[in-house]
């Protein structure tokens, strides 16, 4: 890997500083995509930006408001086992308890995955599905204005990706279907349930994780398997690689979010 | 160079390397301990996977930079004064192993395992692996080993004993 300048700060301000100084600076969260591309050459930096000693990115709030906000630093593995986000979405938990490994969830965060938007990234379709904003040093995105394709993001490049603001669901439950080897999510389904509307997100396609109308339609009449019976999602929007064709994606989308459903009928995790 | 301070199997020491460095480098080229290995050097088959404050994590795809303040246990730490740590020990006795490449990260793995309360049965301890590959395929010994050192370490008498090496 090329060699570079590190720093750790202790602001976001602070980080969001150098980014305006030196805009080829990046921002490491737990490394777990940045160094693995950098190391294979993908990638180089002059300066990289530790973000772990900023404390304000590692709470999580369970707002009065009926919301919950996870800081960009929080891992995988924290969040998994955190008992704030358990109680207010044990699904949610689960999702980040199902990402990668272990070693991975040690290290790997909400908000590094949330800034490099992976289109196979589990956190990328549970947000799109559960709603909300994503906060930076500047501002606050909707979620439904922030991911923007393939790992591309509204994020501008003097940005902090600072926490994530979620709204409650009544249940909540992703599922994805893994590619054997890298333990990635081929297709991931997440499904939200507000009570007044259904949220449905997709994560596997050509422009990462999307939202899912004729689903969330089928559901909005009924909130049942059954209600996606013929309904298919569009296959022109599915990636398709060795891994498996864009028709197959779009099938196991489908196959997924019935799964889903019936798993949130049963009372399985919200 | 910069200089990062770290603790490496209870030593406390600066270490003046590229901020670039990995934490397997350092350990395996700079430090000589090699017990702890490189399979795919992509973060994916968890052979060198090692304990960072207590948790399980892939040293080839961590910065030496990111550990400074923080402590690095690896396998050449888990044995004390020639007896095995009851991981170590489960692994023998159920020869969870064919050709022995992935077995320091698996013993790690299975060691940070405990903390994390997964519980000594076959299915959590298969789910709780899969970020640590076997080329040869011999998980059945690997599960079984993992299970069984689980179920040790919890024990009032051996408790004392896997403190004592970890």
């Amino acid at each position: 890997m090329q060699d570079f300048e590190y720093r750790r700060v202790r602001a976001a301000s602070e980080a969001a500083a150098l980014l305006r100084e030196d805009p080829s600076a990046k921002l490491l969260a737990g490394g777990q995509s940045l160094l693995a591309s950098m190391r294979m050459g993908l990638l180089a930096t002059d300066l990289l930006i530790d973000l772990q000693d900023v404390q304000e990115l590692r709470n999580v709030v369970n707002a009065a408001d009926g919301s919950v906000v996870l800081g960009a630093m929080m891992t995988h593995g924290a969040l998994a086992s955190h008992p704030e986000l358990r109680s207010f979405a044990p699904g949610v938990a689960e999702l980040a308890g199902g990402i990668a490994d272990a070693q991975v969830r040690s290290m790997g965060t909400i908000g590094g995955s949330l800034a490099n938007a992976d289109p196979s990234a589990c956190w990328s379709a549970g947000v799109l599905a559960l709603g909300g904003e994503i906060h930076t040093s500047e501002r606050a995105i909707p979620v439904d204005a922030y991911f923007m394709g393939m790992f591309a993001t509204a994020l501008e490049p003097h940005e902090v990706l600072t926490r994530v603001r979620l709204r409650r669901p009544r249940r909540f439950c992703y599922l994805k279907h893994e590619q054997a080897a890298s333990r990635f999510a081929m297709v991931g389904v997440a499904v939200a349930d507000f009570g007044d509307a259904i949220r449905v997100a997709v994560n596997g396609t050509m422009d990462g994780a999307v939202r899912a109308p004729a689903f969330e339609q089928a559901l909005q009449r009924r909130l049942d398997p059954e209600s996606l019976r013929g309904v298919r999602f569009d296959e022109s929007l599915m990636t398709s690689d060795i891994h498996a064709g864009a028709d197959y994606r779009a099938h196991m989308a489908g196959v997924l979010c019935r799964r889903a459903v019936a798993r949130m009928l049963v009372g399985a995790p919200r | 160079m910069p200089q990062f301070e770290l603790e490496v199997n209870g030593r406390r020491a600066v270490h003046t390397v590229a901020a670039s460095r990995t934490l397997v480098q350092l350990l395996r080229e700079d430090l000589r301990l090699t017990g702890t290995h490189v399979g795919c050097d992509t973060a994916q088959c968890g052979a060198c996977t090692v304990l960072v404050d207590g948790k399980a994590v892939k040293s080839c795809n961590v910065l030496v930079a990111q550990l400074a303040g923080r402590q690095v246990q690896t396998i050449e730490a888990v044995a004390r004064e020639g007896v095995l740590h009851p991981m170590q020990a489960a692994f023998r006795e159920h020869h969870g192993l064919q050709c022995g490449f992935c077995t320091p990260g698996m013993v790690m793995r299975g060691i940070a395992m405990e903390a994390e309360g997964v519980p000594a049965e076959e299915e959590p301890v298969r789910s709780g692996l899969c970020g640590n590959l076997c080329r040869c395929t011999g998980y059945e010994g690997i599960v079984h080993a993992v299970v069984d050192g689980l179920a040790r370490m919890r024990r009032p008498s051996e408790r004392k004993a896997a403190h004592a090496g970890l």
